[in-house]
């Protein structure tokens, strides 16, 4: 239990254990742990980054929707009184063109009518000519008499 | 037992006379120029384990997802560390941090050799490679934890110096801690009488500060060496059991085993007190006063 050199000897040794430590061991560690630290710090800092970004971007996303939802109403609002309007002026076409058509069938038949009673008539007098020319061509000359027969089909 | 005992009757003095006597060979003339080499081999063998590994570990130390080995030097790393960063607030990672480490992991390995059974080892390691005296806990030499304090202790007043300066730390030694006398001009009786003592606060605060730097190596290496004596001193107690019989043989291996459950703490224990105090140390010479 003396006091010896192994004193000396042994705080050299001592010595000589914290200048490697100070120098070898520590750094490393001390780098590795610190780098680690500021990488999950930074990975943190990212994530709630993340989640604020996700947060603004579903508000986002909530407003586009409203507003296409609301544009999409007013575009079906608007289709809807166009095509009533379209109906509505098909009606008046539609409806224009059948009295059109009409007046049209209308005024042909007038003309048919015409026809058919200009038709008749020339028949008629040649009809009454013709009888009157049997009943008078005994007594009465066809010349004399013509001119009173064509006034009286004038007449009708 | 060893062969010069051999003709000698082994009683227990003997037995823990030779387990208690140190591999000592003299280097000069005189006793101090004595030197223990089972102390010196043992502590450096252990330094050098200890640190090596832990070097071989930092040195591929990544930042990324740890080894397994890297998780738990990390462990230690952040276990001094932490202890560090509440003792002592500056720039800890030069120095005093690692410096902790070192001590705290190679008195705790060199503590930890007092689990090695004493006979065992002697019977099948050290005898066979002619050692007839080896003692393997470097810390139950008072040599070795007196050189660690005093190398503690020499760090203490460097850095006194270098935080104060010299002629700070030599106004430290006399002024504090109860204060430096006033040379005012006094204004009655009492305070000329005051005046004229008041030198003696030179005197009160160097005593104070004496006191204090002989005490602090001394407890510093006392408690760990009287720890780990004492420990190796109730092993070889218990190991006398078997020179009692097959029973006391039995009785004596119950004991030692509970012993040894129970000195892990000690020598845990006794590993991270020497580290705190040396932080401690260390820590108080960067404050002024």
């Amino acid at each position: 239990m003396n006091i010896n050199f192994t004193l000396i000897a042994q705080a050299i040794a001592f010595a000589v254990l914290i200048w490697f430590t100070v120098k070898f061991v520590w750094p490393p560690l001390l780098s590795a742990i610190e780098t680690r630290q500021k990488e999950i710090a930074d990975g943190l800092a990212a994530a709630s980054e993340g989640r604020n970004a996700l947060e603004v971007a579903a508000k986002k996303s909530e407003i586009t929707l409203n507003e296409a939802k609301q544009k999409a109403s007013e575009i079906i609002g608007q289709a809807e009184k166009r095509g009533s309007q379209i109906v509505e002026d098909a009606k008046g076409t539609a409806k224009i063109e059948g009295e059109r058509i009409i007046a049209g069938a209308k005024a042909e038949i007038d003309q048919e009518v015409n026809r058919a009673k200009e038709g008749l008539r020339s028949q008629v007098s040649a009809l009454a000519i013709a009888g009157a020319e049997k009943i008078l061509r005994k007594e009465i000359n066809a010349s004399a008499h013509s001119e009173m027969l064509s006034k009286l089909a004038a007449e009708l | 037992m060893a062969t010069e005992h051999a003709e000698q009757a082994l009683t227990p003095s003997s037995y823990i006379t030779h387990h208690l006597s140190f591999n000592a060979k003299p280097i000069g003339d005189g006793s101090f120029w004595v030197l223990n080499y089972d102390s010196l081999i043992m502590s450096v063998l252990l330094g050098v384990l200890v640190m090596g590994l832990i070097w071989w570990v930092a040195r591929g130390a990544s930042s990324g997802v740890p080894s397994k080995g890297q998780a738990f030097v990390e462990l230690i790393f952040s276990f001094v560390d932490e202890q560090v960063k509440n003792i002592f607030h500056g720039n800890r990672h030069s120095f005093i941090a690692p410096t902790a480490l070192t001590v705290f992991l190679w008195v705790l390995a060199m503590n930890a050799m007092d689990f090695l059974p004493v006979d065992v080892m002697h019977h099948f390691v050290y005898a066979p490679l002619g050692l007839e005296h080896w003692r393997s806990v470097p810390t139950s030499d008072i040599n070795t934890t007196f050189a660690l304090a005093l190398a503690v202790w020499i760090l203490m007043i460097f850095f006194s110096i270098k935080v104060k300066g010299l002629g700070g730390w030599i106004h430290e030694l006399f002024c504090a801690p109860f204060g430096s006398p006033s040379f005012a001009a006094p204004k009655s009786l009492g305070g000329a009488i005051g005046m004229l003592l008041s030198p003696l606060l030179f005197v009160a605060n160097f005593a104070f500060n004496l006191i204090e730097y002989i005490s602090k190596p001394l407890s510093h290496s006392l408690r760990l060496f009287g720890n780990m004596y004492a420990g190796e001193v109730i092993f070889l107690l218990i190991g006398l059991w078997a020179a009692t019989g097959v029973t006391g043989t039995i009785f004596g291996a119950i004991l030692g085993a509970g012993w040894s459950i129970f000195h892990i703490l000690i020598v845990a224990l006794q590993a991270f007190i020497f580290m705190m105090l040396t932080v401690v140390y260390l820590a108080m010479a960067h404050e002024s006063h």
